[in-house]
């Protein structure tokens, strides 16, 4: 998929009016946002497990190279095989062995972020195979030819109306004059119509939440079920995972359930949490014959030892994206990629690059919501500021807004001169703006009051309100 | 085939080198070993009826419907009881569990029993489990020779035969009656194939985040509770 993050300012713009889209955004995010709130309510220890969630992923991160060994130790052990790749092209060519490799034509898929990162749908058309994506959000885009606008709500912008659109243009087969007006018709027909397209896989592709380094196994969590049929109905299953997904043991993968669904859907527990541990073992009636783990590292080592590497204990919830102001205004498509929200605006730079991705990191109200739900209390906001830093340090700013930044940086510096200033301006600015308390225009900030007016000052900075404070109660104690 | 060998060495180099670690940690090696438990929340540390209790409510929070039986004997007339208030065809694929095998069907010769993997056609599944989660009302279901996973997620109809004294508190407590379980199908203490754990039936909320049952999976999931 071919990046718009550096169009992000009008792919921004264009979703503010977008009203179908807007509609959607109004109601939605809320949604989980208050699931999530009842879920975490619900649970004394909470809070304590977000604490345990941040230093396990922390130990793993620093004794990452002895769990990826042990994973791989036990899925060869299991029968299994694990495929090494540094880049996205590997991981499409190592999919394409396999699936070249036993004749495949039709590819079945669970969802999947890494899927997306790396394009492979897109690849495996272009090389005569079949992918279909069985989770119904991403099936509903994939007929679409859309990306998905949320990591674990793909079709989040779009409407049951769209959806009837899309499955008459595509389901031809079916009578045309037959009632699609639910939810409920629509997911019965994309069962129906899904059912076959799993009978005939040759290869399942799902993700995985979760990889255990103990048992090497991979677990994914699903609600509807299409990852476990993706999976036991081919007979090759192949995973596609990053490195950064491993965790030790049973228990380990315990604690991070407890804290995935309640943080992104606010549920208790996923549908469908399930274990996959190598191939079908002898005398087994169903399951795959083989099983491929695709691990893939596309720039995450690069992240360790580095300011970014907190991001990596990241378990792809969606919870920064339901909780942030900037993804409630644009959706997720205004990010131009595969992550959006606080976390595509921390992991698209590192995975595309400043230069593609650095508006992403400036689009931000550093309110903060986003860590103070993320469960693995990775610092988003302070990770987006050392993302602006490497922007200005790469000199990729317009002139104009490094001359501001440096005269500005200038003055504050130079404290005395910088409150001098600063009181002649609010004074001005206080004695200019008397009579209606606000300004609708004023020179240097129309990118403020090109939408709202500014307020005009009072009269006073806020330093030498504070001092006065200060003296007032230095007199008040003595 | 991409070149893996050399993908690997290089990515674990690059780990190596930027955690400073030449041969990997003994606490790591450790921790694989001793599998140490983290924090488990208090909600189940109960006394085994009172879990009982908190499986059965949090199944049926899920949408899952729970049938407390006093013995294998009323398993078949509890199965077509439940479709025939359903209007559901008298069938039953069922697994080929020996856990499953004190079911007396002749007793409901109206039932059409058969056994093995799923098909196409089954409307309704029976399965075993091997464990109930109190914490969460899950089911653990593991693969077998005897125990086709497909069972579990084909048919329209689940319905699950789990025995009280099979409910346990917690995801740990039920890996830890795994362990001691031992080889169970993999051999050298390894897990199953296919480890489900299964909280409700199928869903979805894809569609304007209405949650609507029966995706992929499943419509209905009934828990035949069975006393030991």
């Amino acid at each position: 998929m071919q990046p718009t993050t550096h169009a992000f300012p009008e792919n921004a713009r264009k979703a503010l009016s977008d009203e179908r889209l807007q509609k959607v955004l109004a109601i939605a995010p809320a949604g989980f946002v208050n699931r999530r709130k009842q879920a975490a309510d619900r649970l004394p220890e909470f809070e304590d497990l977000r604490d345990q969630g941040r230093d396990l992923k922390n130990h793993v991160l620093a004794n990452l190279d002895t769990y990826l060994e042990a994973f791989e130790a036990k899925v060869t052990e299991q029968g299994g095989h694990v495929h090494w790749c540094r880049t996205d092209q590997e991981a499409r060519d190592a999919i394409l062995g396999i699936c070249r490799k036993v004749g495949a034509k039709t590819v079945t898929k669970g969802k999947s972020m890494i899927s997306e990162e790396i394009g492979i749908n897109d690849y495996l058309e272009s090389n005569g195979l079949t992918p279909i994506e069985t989770d119904l959000g991403e099936y509903i885009i994939q007929l679409r030819r859309e990306p998905p606008s949320h990591i674990i709500a793909p079709a989040f912008h779009l409407s049951k109306k769209d959806v009837e659109g899309t499955f008459r243009q595509a389901h031809t087969d079916l009578p045309p004059d037959r009632v699609l007006d639910e939810p409920k018709v629509l997911i019965a027909e994309a069962r129906q119509v899904l059912r076959r397209k799993f009978q005939q896989a040759d290869v399942g592709i799902t993700g995985a939440n979760i990889m255990v380094a103990e048992t090497g196994s991979t677990v994914i969590v699903t609600n509807e079920g299409n990852g476990d049929l993706t999976q036991i109905l081919p007979r090759v299953h192949v995973v596609i995972a990053t490195i950064d997904k491993v965790v030790p043991t049973l228990e380990d993968a315990a604690l991070v359930l407890r804290l995935l669904a309640r943080s992104a859907t606010g549920q208790e527990a996923s549908a469908y949490t399930t274990f996959s541990t190598g191939p079908r073992r002898p005398g087994d009636l169903d399951g795959p014959e083989e099983f491929h783990v695709v691990l893939l590292d596309n720039g995450r080592s690069a992240l360790l030892g580095t300011e970014f590497q907190d991001v990596l204990r990241c378990i792809r919830c969606g919870a920064c994206m339901n909780h942030c102001p900037v993804y409630g205004s644009v959706g997720g498509h205004a990010y131009g990629w595969v992550y959006p929200g606080p976390i595509g605006s921390v992991m698209q730079p590192a995975l595309l690059g400043v230069k593609e991705a650095g508006h992403l990191p400036n689009a931000s109200t550093f309110c903060g919501r986003c860590e103070a739900v993320c469960p693995m209390r990775i610092p988003l906001p302070k990770m987006m500021r050392h993302w602006r830093e490497k922007e200005f340090e790469q000199n990729l700013q317009p002139a104009a807004m490094r001359r501001g930044l440096a005269l500005w940086g200038w003055f504050a510096r130079r404290p005395a001169l910088y409150h001098a200033a600063t009181r002649v301006a609010v004074r001005a600015l206080g004695m200019l703006g008397r009579g209606k308390g606000r300004f609708a225009s004023l020179p240097l900030a129309q990118g403020w009051t090109r939408h709202r007016d500014m307020p005009a000052p009072e009269g006073r900075t806020f330093q030498q309100m504070w001092a006065e404070k200060k003296a007032a109660e230095k007199k008040g104690k003595r | 085939m991409a070149d893996t060998s050399s993908a690997r060495a290089q990515i674990l180099g690059g780990i190596r080198k930027a955690l400073n670690s030449a041969e990997g940690s003994e606490e790591a090696r450790q921790r694989l070993a001793t599998h140490p438990r983290n924090l488990i929340p208090a909600r189940a540390q109960l006394p085994h009826d009172r879990q009982v209790e908190l499986f059965a409510a949090m199944a049926t929070e899920v949408s899952a419907t729970v049938e407390l039986l006093g013995g294998m004997a009323e398993v078949p007339g509890a199965v077509a009881d439940y479709l025939a208030g359903l209007n559901l065809p008298a069938e039953v694929r069922v697994a080929p569990d020996a856990a499953l095998d004190p079911i007396p069907w002749d007793q409901r010769p109206t039932l059409t029993v058969t056994k093995g993997r799923a098909r196409d056609s089954d409307g309704a599944s029976l399965t075993g489990a091997f464990a109930g989660v109190a914490e969460t009302g899950s089911l653990m279901l593991l693969s077998g020779a005897e125990r086709p996973t497909t069972l579990n997620f084909l048919p329209d109809t689940h319905i699950v035969v789990l025995r009280r004294g099979q409910i346990v508190g917690t995801m740990e407590d039920a890996w830890d009656r795994l362990r001691a379980a031992g080889a169970n199908g993999g051999g050298n203490g390894a897990l199953p194939r296919t480890v489900n754990f299964i909280t409700g039936p199928s869903r979805t909320g894809d569609i304007e985040m209405r949650i609507e049952l029966g995706a992929h999976g499943p419509r209905r999931l009934h828990i035949l509770l069975v006393e030991d």
